[in-house]
């Protein structure tokens, strides 16, 4: 039995402290493993509602949720933006009081503004899971990221990694190596000179090539993905061009194979961009791990969290 | 130690309140355990058996009577061990409560198998209501059993242990508590706690 604090939502990283980290950690591993089962559900939220509220597109992460959810029984409304009312006007407050009303226990919810869950929360008696705000945060992908990196290093402590590629308006590079610091987990960037903020926690060092990133000697590369949608500025020229400078080729592989290296990717991948075909079948990849460990991290999570509509409030 | 799964189980806040009772000893234990493997395997001799230990003394006293029979007649009974957190009836009630889950492993198919299961105590039949749940998850067994070292009585529901050593009258202000070596870093025993203010009234 964990001595805890009751937390209502999972907002961020920064405002974990290391014991629930390491709560949500250590309960995913026993998650994990039911999947191995035939029967993958346990009945522990069974009669509770989780609401995902997405209003930017998301496959991945909004399945991974439904699918935690179901897995702790739970029941799930999926409520997307193109088929809501947000639409036809209805403010961000307003939607909430709809919510209310509908006494989710559990609401999930990613928006492209930074902030919004964290209205949502104080708004609201349900338990709100930050799924991705803006350039905000993406706890959940950190909290998947360190399991997938602690399941490889069981001593994780001093293990080295390197992030590539637009952390400016990366939510989740911040979010992972927010949590990888306060897990004495040491962490580096190598990016375009435009994706890479001027200022950024002191903790990550800045690597400035690939040379520099393979005589650093990562035990894990983890790859951003191209934002595509985001490149609202031109922030390199082309992306033949990024390609050629910062996406892992052949030559860049063979690299990565020879120091031992691990590879990770937070999805989805944009093949001929950050990553050639050929590195996407690398044997050290974590990416379909990672995946998996999502569903398992989200579990612990909705399992963690205290929402304050329960019996007992 | 007072720790605060104790102050839950044994609503008695103050320690200098508590009588605490041997009623077994190492000697006693082993004997029980001895009794309890003897009867279990008196029982279906043709069945394929597995055990399946409750976390966490359930694990031991499921171990304990394998060794024994393995001792005695030379035949190896696995033990698998499950963790029946995700399906106790009480999860919104908890409060502040924040269960470690542990893993489950059963290393072995429980289809057509009998299977007995394990736990140091039977008290509401909570536990064992919820341990069911999860077996079947795992499987379809041919028959369930329930093996317990002690009986404090007090049931909630209707479950029944197939076999025990010891049955005590209590009430729902005492405390049973069964101590492993192998958990506990002390000698085996049985003891019941009970309040002092509780007794003279």
């Amino acid at each position: 039995m964990s001595e805890l604090k009751p937390r209502k939502d999972l907002l961020d990283i920064e405002s974990l402290d290391l014991s629930e980290i390491e709560y949500v950690l250590s309960n995913a591993v026993p998650f994990k493993q039911l999947f191995q089962r035939s029967v993958k559900k346990v009945p522990t939220l069974r009669g509770k509602t989780v609401l995902n509220l997405f209003y930017e597109p998301s496959t991945r992460t909004s399945s991974s949720f439904e699918v935690a959810a179901h897995r702790l029984s739970a029941d799930v409304t999926n409520f997307t933006v193109s088929s809501s009312s947000v639409v036809k006007g209805e403010s961000l407050l307003d939607t909430i009081e709809t919510l209310q009303a509908m006494r989710s226990d559990y609401i999930v919810i990613r928006h492209k503004a930074a902030g919004v869950p964290g209205i949502v929360a104080q708004h609201t008696k349900a338990s709100v899971v930050n799924a991705g705000d803006g350039f905000h945060a993406h706890p959940t992908q950190a909290l998947l990221d360190a399991m997938t990196v602690r399941e490889v290093f069981p001593e994780h402590q001093g293990r080295r990694v390197v992030i590539v590629g637009d952390i400016l308006h990366s939510r989740v590079a911040r979010s992972t190596s927010t949590l990888f610091h306060k897990l004495g987990i040491e962490v580096a960037y190598f990016g375009p000179g435009t994706l890479v903020p001027a200022e950024r926690h002191g903790f990550l060092r800045r690597l400035m090539s690939w040379e520099e990133v393979f005589d650093w000697k990562p035990d894990v590369i983890y790859l951003l993905r191209v934002q595509l949608e985001r490149q609202e500025g031109a922030f390199f020229p082309s992306i033949a061009e990024y390609h050629k400078m910062y996406g892992l080729n052949s030559l860049r592989l063979n690299k990565l194979r020879q120091l031992n290296s691990w590879l990770m990717h937070p999805g989805p991948v944009n093949r001929g961009v950050e990553i050639t075909d050929e590195a996407m079948r690398y044997e050290r990849s974590l990416i379909s791990t990672q995946v998996e460990n999502g569903i398992a991290v989200r579990m612990a999570v909705l399992h963690w969290l205290k929402p304050e509509n329960g019996v007992d409030s | 130690m007072w720790t605060a799964q104790h102050e839950q189980l044994f609503p008695l806040k103050n320690p200098q309140d508590i009588v605490v009772k041997e009623i077994f000893g190492p000697q006693e234990i082993e004997d029980g355990i001895e009794e309890l493997a003897q009867s279990i395997i008196a029982n279906f001799p043709d069945e394929d058996v597995v055990f399946v230990g409750l976390r966490t003394r359930g694990v031991t006293l499921a171990k304990r009577v394998a060794a024994t029979l393995q001792k005695n007649r030379h035949t190896d009974y696995p033990v698998g061990t499950l963790d029946i957190s995700l399906y106790r009836d009480d999860f919104g009630h908890r409060g502040r409560e924040f269960p470690s889950l542990e893993t489950s492993e059963l290393p072995f198919e429980i289809d057509g198998k009998r299977v007995v299961l394990f736990d140091e105590v039977i008290y509401t039949g909570r536990t064992i209501r919820a341990a069911l749940e999860g077996l079947i998850d795992y499987g379809r067994p041919a028959r369930i059993e329930l093996a317990v070292l002690v009986d404090r009585g007090l049931r909630e529901i209707p479950i029944q242990p197939d076999y025990f050593v010891l049955r005590l009258d209590t009430t729902a202000l005492e405390y049973v508590k069964v101590r492993f070596r192998e958990d506990d870093v002390q000698e085996d025993s049985v003891v019941l706690e009970s309040s002092k203010s509780e007794l003279e009234a």
